[in-house]
């Protein structure tokens, strides 16, 4: 090679545009899995192959087909990854709740509480066939996410009314999350979360520049002017009255963490972050020392066993106890105790039983997929071609790791208890129906994002050629 | 149950958990370690289909002109040129693997090379190898002429090994 022409390269993406078989190869992967737990459950629960496995898994594999073939139609160059590790989390979400309904200490507990026992598998089966109608139904209409750019101040209002009507609904369980209808019940949270991210996205969009650029430096700090800091004050509001009026630490955990997540993408400052985490920290510190609700949160976190023995929640005291004797390979599906964690167990402490379950290892995969599905909506937003879809992509999978992390924290103690769900996997109609609309959402962008670019108009050709005069 | 299925169960699980983890990671390994970097003109010879380094308009190999015909014993002679480098000109550092193939210049998005210069024509020349591999220039009726070192062509020529060939800004030659 002559040594002029060394520095020069050329850069190209490896790989087909379109993944369509790759993707149906990888769900029916997701799909033997969690029939193959359910097997497995089944035997080692009642020695002897569950009977409803056929129609499980014809659910399930149902579910995903369907899936599939709409993605195929209409978003034929969405990424490959994201649809099969959802149903894989949906699937694992099913049989581990299904487990748990075999229980014979829940159906004690529940009819010492004087309730009829109900086993939640087959709800959360059509809870997940909701989800998929609805991730179905955005793959339909939602065209063009950048649709949704039109309705920035309509999302912020919707999210809005969203997060502040459970507080005129009775608290239950402690928290005010819940909108109830008769014998209906939906977590607007979950749905508002999606919203508020479309929103942030809008706005941050028209106000980066100011945001980023507009800023004195001080001690290696960009400080950004008073003007702008309301933005970020009125959500840090927000967040601390959520606390405070729907005792939801998870909420608003997750309302003003996507907000510092999307102001830091979007503007490129660190200043951002350390604002956000200063604020939080105080806000959270100043709620706990008067909140009693919040306290009590605080002390189970800090003392579960204390608690425990003196009468209080032994959840999480169990919840750890669940993880700590699962060990590195756990004791396999359907021999654990995690029912012992009694209230909740299929829940916000599901992954206790996954802990105990599965062990190490299997938490690890799981965690692991719930990183691979944030992994592909970053890299759906470094894809994306439109600053809309960036910060929405960046937005949605912010909130999802979020939630993931406040869960995944809470139950293995690592922060206070919070309240929310485990993406997918957690019982819970609103949580599977809200992230598979987010999913949606989310393969839309990536499809945008990977489509080839239309080739540029052959303009040249029309133009003149200038003759050289000497 | 007997203990010892439950345990290999138990254990094949994680397996397969894990086995979709690293299926997944597998599948999105072009993503993961992000884009190929290719040297220009390192195509490798004697694949004259290989697709090559191809992003950019200017570089782009086509195969829609054939092979003319193939060289008989022209490709291996000593002193025959290897490629084209683009040595003056917005597209400094372009080169282009001679193998055989017909290279088109101009401002037609077809072409090899596309020219971006103003006072290129759409199709302005084209270089190819003769039936005894040596390569010919030939404008292909340009508005300002196609020039090989300071004489304008009028008939299909010869390239001399490091003859510079220009057309309008841009100026080109054929290296080993």
């Amino acid at each position: 090679m002559s040594s002029s022409t060394t520095n020069t390269t050329t850069i190209s993406t490896a790989g087909p545009p379109s993944r369509r078989n790759t993707e149906l190869a990888m769900l029916v992967f997701a799909v033997i899995i969690p029939v193959f737990a359910y097997a497995n459950a089944g035997l080692a629960l009642s020695d002897e192959m569950p009977s409803g496995m056929l129609s499980y898994g014809l659910g399930l594999g149902l579910l995903a087909a369907v899936g599939h073939l709409v993605v195929r139609k209409f978003a034929p160059y969405a990424d490959p990854l994201l649809l099969p590790i959802a149903t894989l989390l949906n699937g694992l979400g099913l049989v581990l709740i299904w487990r748990l309904d075999q229980s014979r200490r829940l159906a004690q507990r529940a009819k010492d509480a004087g309730m009829a026992f109900a086993p939640s598998a087959p709800n959360q089966l059509i809870y997940s066939a909701l989800g998929v109608a609805l991730f179905v139904g955005v793959l339909i209409l939602l065209k063009d996410h950048r649709i949704l750019q039109r309705y920035t101040y309509i999302s912020m209002v919707v999210a809005l009314i969203l997060l502040i009507l459970p507080m005129f609904f009775p608290a239950r369980f402690g928290a005010r999350i819940w909108i109830t209808l008769g014998s209906f019940s939906i977590q607007p949270g979950e749905f508002a979360k999606i919203i508020i991210a479309v929103f942030f996205s809008g706005y941050l969009m028209v106000k980066r520049d100011a945001l980023a650029l507009a800023s004195r430096r001080f001690m290696g700090l960009y400080l950004p002017r008073g003007r702008d800091l309301g933005p970020i004050l009125v959500v840090w509001g927000m967040s601390i009255l959520i606390l405070v009026f729907e005792t939801d630490l998870g909420t608003s955990l997750l309302f003003f963490g996507l907000f510092v997540v999307m102001l830091y993408v979007a503007t490129e400052r660190t200043s951002w972050i350390v604002f956000g985490l200063l604020m939080s920290a105080a806000g959270a510190v100043g709620v706990a020392t008067f909140e009693p609700h919040v306290q009590s949160r605080v002390d189970a976190w800090l003392q579960p066993f204390e608690v425990a023995k003196n009468g209080g929640s032994d959840q999480i005291a169990q919840a750890l106890m669940a993880f700590g004797s699962g060990g590195v390979f756990g004791t396999g599906l359907g021999q654990g105790n995690s029912d012992l964690i009694g209230f909740a167990a299929n829940s916000d402490f599901i992954l206790a039983t996954v802990g105990e379950e599965l062990g190490l290892a299997g938490t690890m995969g799981l965690l692991l997929l719930y990183g691979l599905i944030v992994e592909r909506g970053v890299r759906t937003a470094l894809a994306a071609r439109d600053p809309f879809g960036k910060l929405l992509a960046i937005g949605l999978s912010a909130a999802f790791a979020i939630q993931v992390f406040v869960v995944a924290g809470g139950v293995m103690g690592l922060i206070p208890l919070t309240g929310m769900t485990m993406p997918f996997i957690a019982q819970g109609g609103s949580s599977v129906i809200a992230n598979w609309a987010l999913v949606a959402i989310l393969i839309k962008v990536s499809d945008t994002a990977r489509r080839p670019a239309p080739a540029p108009a052959p303009t040249t050709d029309a133009e003149m050629t200038q003759v050289v005069r000497p | 149950m007997s203990e010892l299925t439950l345990t290999v169960m138990r254990l094949g699980f994680l397996a397969v958990l894990w086995l979709f983890v690293i299926v997944a990671v597998q599948v999105i390994r072009s993503d993961l370690f992000g884009t190929r970097v290719t040297q220009r003109g390192s195509a490798r010879r004697g694949a004259p289909d290989r697709p090559q380094a191809q992003q950019q308009q200017q570089q782009r190999q086509q195969s829609a002109p054939p092979p003319q015909r193939q060289q008989s014993g022209g490709r291996g002679r000593r002193g025959a040129p290897t490629k084209l480098v683009v040595s003056e000109g917005t597209l400094t550092g372009t080169t282009v693997a001679l193998q055989g193939q017909t290279i088109t210049l101009g401002r037609a998005h077809d072409s090899t090379i596309v020219l971006d210069d103003d006072y290129a024509s759409s199709r302005h020349a084209r270089i190819y190898p003769d039936r005894d591999g040596q390569w010919i220039v030939e404008d292909l009726g340009s508005t300002n002429g196609t020039y090989l070192d300071r004489t304008r062509l009028t008939t299909p020529t010869p390239i001399p090994l490091g003859a510079p060939i220009r057309i309008g800004k841009t100026v080109i030659e054929l290296r080993k």
